[in-house]
């Protein structure tokens, strides 16, 4: 029988002090892109293409250091400029499916700045099974995990 | 769940290394032999990471014959919740590196792209 197949969805949030075309040049420029998105401490990019474009893909080749092949292929399916980028992505490790997700980016202004919401939607294909015994104490885990991020950003 | 397995949970997955090897375990049980393939690090190095992640209660190994195999304990990954934390985290790291980024261009405004020549 085929594994089962999770569905999660989160939304991460930052206000940054630079206005709407800034950062919609960081999502759409090449280079830019490649630098927060696909570079990362502790990967290896061996390769990273974007054709910013409807229809366009994005696709990274990277590794943890010392570690196994990975893929992060993408298309983008609505580009509202300074506004809004929608894209559809997948995730391979070592030949093996990980996750499809569609992803949304929402820029608005905030003053001088701008809020950056990105949302998104995850098909977790990889076979965890979420209908394993339920902890105890999820709550705790996440505040611990909060900190852990605060910590390690 | 503990405090202290927590606090280790956490530590195991603190590590690139070793949450791609809890992404690879994501796709069957291996041996530490098969699991060290696609890592360029010693046996011993490979083994040491393995009992991090066996000692925080996020794989199990069992001795089969010669082979010792590794495989991961999902009521450790919390149902499914934490594994999603593991996606969420990256996504965290992306924007503050792109606030990085921003923060850079606004200092210097005047710097050329890299890869472009001057």
């Amino acid at each position: 029988m085929s594994k089962p197949t999770i569905f999660s969805t989160f939304t991460v949030e930052r206000v940054y002090p630079a206005p709407p075309s800034r950062v919609f040049s960081a999502l759409s420029d090449p280079v830019k892109k490649r630098r927060w998105y696909a570079e990362g401490e502790g990967f290896v990019v061996d390769s990273y293409s974007l054709d910013f474009r409807v229809g366009g893909f994005e696709r990274t080749r990277f590794r943890p250091v010392g570690g196994p092949d990975m893929t992060n292929d993408g298309v983008y399916l609505e580009i509202l400029p300074e506004e809004r980028v929608v894209f559809a992505y997948s995730m391979t490790i070592a030949g093996q499916p990980l996750s499809s997700s569609l992803g949304t980016m929402e820029l608005r202004r905030e003053g001088d700045g701008t809020r950056l919401r990105y949302t998104e939607q995850i098909a977790h294909t990889s076979g965890i099974d979420a209908t394993a015994d339920r902890i105890q104490g999820t709550e705790e885990l996440f505040e611990v995990l909060g900190k852990e991020l605060e910590t390690h950003p | 769940m503990l405090q202290q397995s927590l606090d280790q949970v956490f530590h195991a997955l603190s590590d690139g290394t070793r949450r791609a090897m809890i992404e690879r375990l994501a796709a069957g049980p291996a041996s530490v032999t098969e699991l060290s393939t696609p890592f360029s690090m010693s046996l011993s190095a490979i083994g040491q990471h393995v009992q991090l992640l066996e000692a925080s209660g996020l794989v199990t190994t069992q001795k089969k014959g010669r082979v010792r195999m590794v495989e991961l304990k999902t009521e450790t990954l919390i149902g499914a919740e934490l594994w999603f934390e593991v996606h969420r985290a990256r996504w965290e790291r992306r924007l503050d590196r792109l606030g990085c980024l921003l923060e850079e261009e606004a200092a210097n405004p005047e710097t050329p792209k890299p890869g472009k020549r001057p």
